[in-house]
């Protein structure tokens, strides 16, 4: 134990000392990592039971927008306007979820309401321009550093932020991991009616690992739209962002705790790289390479990069001894 | 006419059959009797290919045919009636007795097979437009061997026909067996009726946890003692 | 009643027509292979394409054009189910879902490579058509009636061929229709060529109201899929109602209020049909 205890202080330490060796370059992208795989985790949480939502979307924007509307319309401070985001993102869940829990609409049932949920509410967003800027998108009112507004020009303080974040989610996918709840969440993956008869409170369950998956989700979006400084319904609300989180956490492998960040080290790393070649001249080339991806993945390695890793270290592969 | 040598079959690691080898002669009726759980269902699905063997060969009219998919098996001319009759309970009697034709030697004669069935079976032809779910049992065993007899088969293969029906149609089944083949058409029964399906087969076999046990024609199997103690209760 | 009122519902039975189409097509695929192509409506959006660059390009005559986008959807639809669905088709049924996702993303993204962001439109304008004080589009009126064509030429497909008849035999019990001669996989391929012409066609009918462009599938796409889970999901008859119930709503909250809140109140009024009628509205 005390190895690894080791280990992980000296990444501490490490994590720690980044903000002074680094670029703010590279600090920016590491802030991009650490809240998408923030984002991505928070969505394993439930799609690891096979919970597959395909409108995290809808949950990102609301996180988003909220905050950044109270307070660029009514000046409230984003202490209160992320909770009360994160509110509005957990009753959505409830909404969408409640129904569909109680009357059983799995599988593709579920995958396709959320698809329609994550598209409803990026289209109310653009729908309400005259409050939201649509999609020329929305810019939440600069006030310098201010801990009243959540807001800092130095990177180091979303850094500390993203990663306390990070770890955050990290935690509580441990401890839906560890809890009691996660036997009742794996038997009902497996058959739900079985699971029903032996006195597992169905739709508790799940109410309870969508709202977590929610909420998080929408802190993430929140802090995300206050680090950019900018909104647009694309970027975090609809189609594209919902599966973008579902592209990560599968290759990425949802069935462990650390595969959404591998897949968010991947998506951002990939982005940039194409960037840099290519400028703007090939918008749409990430995404094309992503839905490639996807497919590829899913046919050949369903459980991601960091679940076929696992499965080899636990057939065993070693390197044979000289 | 349908030879099986040696078949070993199963599902996965799980071996149901164990070098099982019979002969059906051309013409004859042959049963295949046995508790339940001996293997008479898997060794239908073997035949008609819905299950891949692991050792043996099945040959018909001296042609192997154990490595054909199902739809190729028809087409060799062996029609399953399945366990349960398996008919398409949304789709009307005549859609599920035309469905049976659909191989294309068997469609341009769709209509002249039909009348023959519906010679057969009178009661169908009445409901033909009737949902096949809402057919009695004994109405959907009729238009379950059917729907196998409208790809004019040389070969019937049935499986348990008389499960689930009360004991006057169970009658009125093995009296159909007894019509069809007197037109000259071979079958293979597996069934758990014993006394019913000695009476109509030329010879049976005993199947018992995927071995055969005994073989012999129907006045030898009607005589012998172990049969008689086990499966007919005297 | 108010004349505009009229003229509104009277659009969202037109609308509602080719969304019938699509449904029908989704739902056909649903019932036989027992996956949803989540890329659907991107399928119709190559379509779309595939029509404006032949006709406003290479001016091909417009049926042509056409006829051209029927087969090429329907050849769309045999690749998706031989590349991506069938190497997956025994895993968990979720695999079918991301991996069309996955197409989803890919079709949107290259036709942003190929194409740019901008609407295209092919330029024709097919007269308005006045009712005393209504107008109704000539277009929309053209693709109902050839959308309900196509949806009364598939019911006698499936009713009187043997093809048709096996696709329906099928979609009730897959494992047993090899005893009848009955080769699964051509069913399939046939099913997803099927599926692909209908969004081809579909493709042909919005060509002529609306302009193309890479993310048009995500205006309707999640709109198909709400009307297939509202008929059941598989159920052709069902989704073929509820496609003119969505349209109507559609319609008239758009009348009402704006296009894009009539999409919410769609979806409103979806949830709250889930509360009510969980496996679709004909739900026996």
């Amino acid at each position: 134990m005390t190895a690894r205890h080791a280990m992980l202080a000296i990444l501490l330490a490490a994590l720690a000392t980044l903000p002074q060796v680094v670029a703010p370059y590279f600090m920016h992208l590491l802030i991009q990592i650490l809240l998408w795989g923030f984002v991505y985790t928070s969505w394993s949480i439930m799609g690891r039971f096979g919970f597959v939502s395909l409108g995290h979307g809808a949950f990102m924007g609301v996180g988003a927008y909220v905050p950044a509307l109270l307070w660029n319309y009514f000046g409230v401070t984003p202490w209160i306007g992320i909770p009360l985001g994160i509110s509005l993102a957990v009753v959505l869940a409830l909404v969408i979820g409640y129904p569909c829990f109680r009357l059983k609409v799995v599988g593709h049932y579920f995958a396709l309401v959320t698809l329609a949920l994550g598209q409803v509410v990026m289209l109310s967003i653009v729908a309400a321009r005259d409050v939201t800027g649509g999609s020329l998108g929305f810019t939440p009112k600069a006030v310098g550093y201010s801990w009243f507004a959540l807001q800092f020009p130095q990177k180091v303080y979303f850094y500390v932020i993203a990663l306390a974040l990070w770890f955050g989610g990290l935690a509580v996918w441990y401890w839906v991991d560890r809890g009691i709840g996660r036997e009742a969440l794996d038997a009902i993956s497996e058959d739900e009616e079985a699971a029903a008869t032996i006195g597992i409170n169905v739709i508790r369950e799940k109410l309870r690992v969508t709202v977590i998956s929610a909420a998080l989700t929408a802190l993430g979006g929140a802090i995300y739209g206050q680090y950019m400084m900018y909104l647009n319904p694309e970027t975090v609300s609809g189609i594209a962002v919902s599966l973008q989180i579902v592209f990560a956490a599968i290759v990425g492998g949802t069935y462990t705790a650390l595969g959404p960040t591998v897949g968010a080290l991947l998506t951002i790393s990939l982005n940039e790289g194409l960037r840099v070649a290519f400028g703007t001249n090939f918008i749409g080339a990430a995404n094309t390479i992503y839905g490639v991806l996807l497919v590829l993945f899913i046919i050949f390695m369903p459980r991601g990069i960091v679940g076929m890793i696992e499965d080899a270290t636990k057939r065993g592969w070693r390197i044979k001894p000289l | 006419m349908l030879s099986l040598a040696g078949i070993s079959a199963g599902y996965g690691s799980f071996q149901v059959l164990f070098d099982v080898s019979l002969e059906v002669p051309r013409g004859e009726a042959v049963g295949v009797i046995g508790p339940n759980g001996a293997g008479k269902t898997t060794l239908m699905r073997v035949i008609s290919g819905l299950v891949q063997l692991q050792t043996g060969g099945i040959s018909l009219e001296g042609r192997r045919i154990e490595r054909l998919p199902p739809h190729r098996i028809v087409e060799q001319g062996i029609a399953h009636v399945p366990e349960n009759r398996r008919l398409f309970s949304r789709l009307s009697v005549e859609d599920n007795l035309r469905i049976g034709a659909y191989m294309p030697r068997a469609r341009q004669d769709c209509a002249k097979q039909l009348e023959r069935v519906y010679d057969l079976f009178s009661r169908l032809k009445d409901r033909r437009q009737q949902l096949a779910g809402t057919l009695s049992g004994g109405e959907q065993q009729m238009c379950a061997i059917g729907r196998a007899l409208m790809s004019n088969p040389k070969l019937l293969l049935m499986d348990e026909p008389s499960a689930g029906l009360a004991p006057l149609v169970v009658a009125q089944v093995f009296d159909l067996v007894h019509r069809i083949r007197s037109d000259g058409l071979t079958v293979l029964i597996v069934e758990q009726n014993v006394q019913q399906v000695l009476d109509v087969v030329d010879r049976a076999y005993l199947l018992e946890v995927g071995k055969i046990k005994l073989a012999g024609t129907s006045a030898e199997l009607k005589g012998n003692d172990f049969i008689r103690k086990s499966y007919m209760g005297l | 009643m108010d004349i505009y009122l009229l003229e509104a519902i009277l659009n969202g039975i037109l609308l509602g027509g080719v969304l019938a189409l699509l449904a029908l097509g989704l739902n056909l695929i649903f019932g036989v292979i027992d996956v949803v192509w989540i890329a659907y409506a991107d399928l119709v959006m190559c379509g779309m394409y595939l029509i404006y660059y032949l006709y406003a390009e290479f001016n091909w005559p417009f049926l042509l054009a056409c006829v051209a986008a029927i087969a090429f959807v329907g050849v769309l639809g045999i690749l998706v189910h031989v590349m991506i669905i069938a190497p997956i088709l025994g895993t968990a049924p979720i695999n079918q879902l991301l991996a069309t996702g996955g197409l989803l993303f890919f079709l949107q993204s290259f036709a942003t490579l190929l194409f740019g962001t901008d609407f295209r439109n092919i330029g024709v304008r097919l007269p308005i058509i006045r009712f005393d004080s209504i107008y109704i589009s000539s277009a929309r009126l053209l693709a109902f009636t050839v959308a309900v064509a196509g949806a009364v030429a598939l019911y006698f497909f499936l009713k009187r061929t043997f093809v048709g008849t096996a696709i329906r035999a099928i979609a009730q019990d897959r494992d047993i229709v090899g005893l009848m001669g009955v080769d699964q996989r051509h069913i399939y391929l046939v099913t997803s060529a099927i599926g692909g012409a209908l969004a081809g066609l579909a493709a042909c009918l919005l060509i002529l109201q609306y302009d193309v462009h890479p993310f048009i599938g995500n205006t309707f796409g999640p709109l198909i899929f709400m009307i297939c889970v509202l008929g059941g999901l598989g159920d052709m008859i069902g989704g073929f109602v509820a496609a003119f119930l969505m349209s109507q709503i559609i319609a008239i909250g758009g009348y009402y209020f704006s296009t894009e809140l009539s999409y919410v109140f769609a979806f409103t009024f979806f949830i709250v049909l889930m509360f009510l009628r969980p496996h679709g509205v004909l739900s026996r």
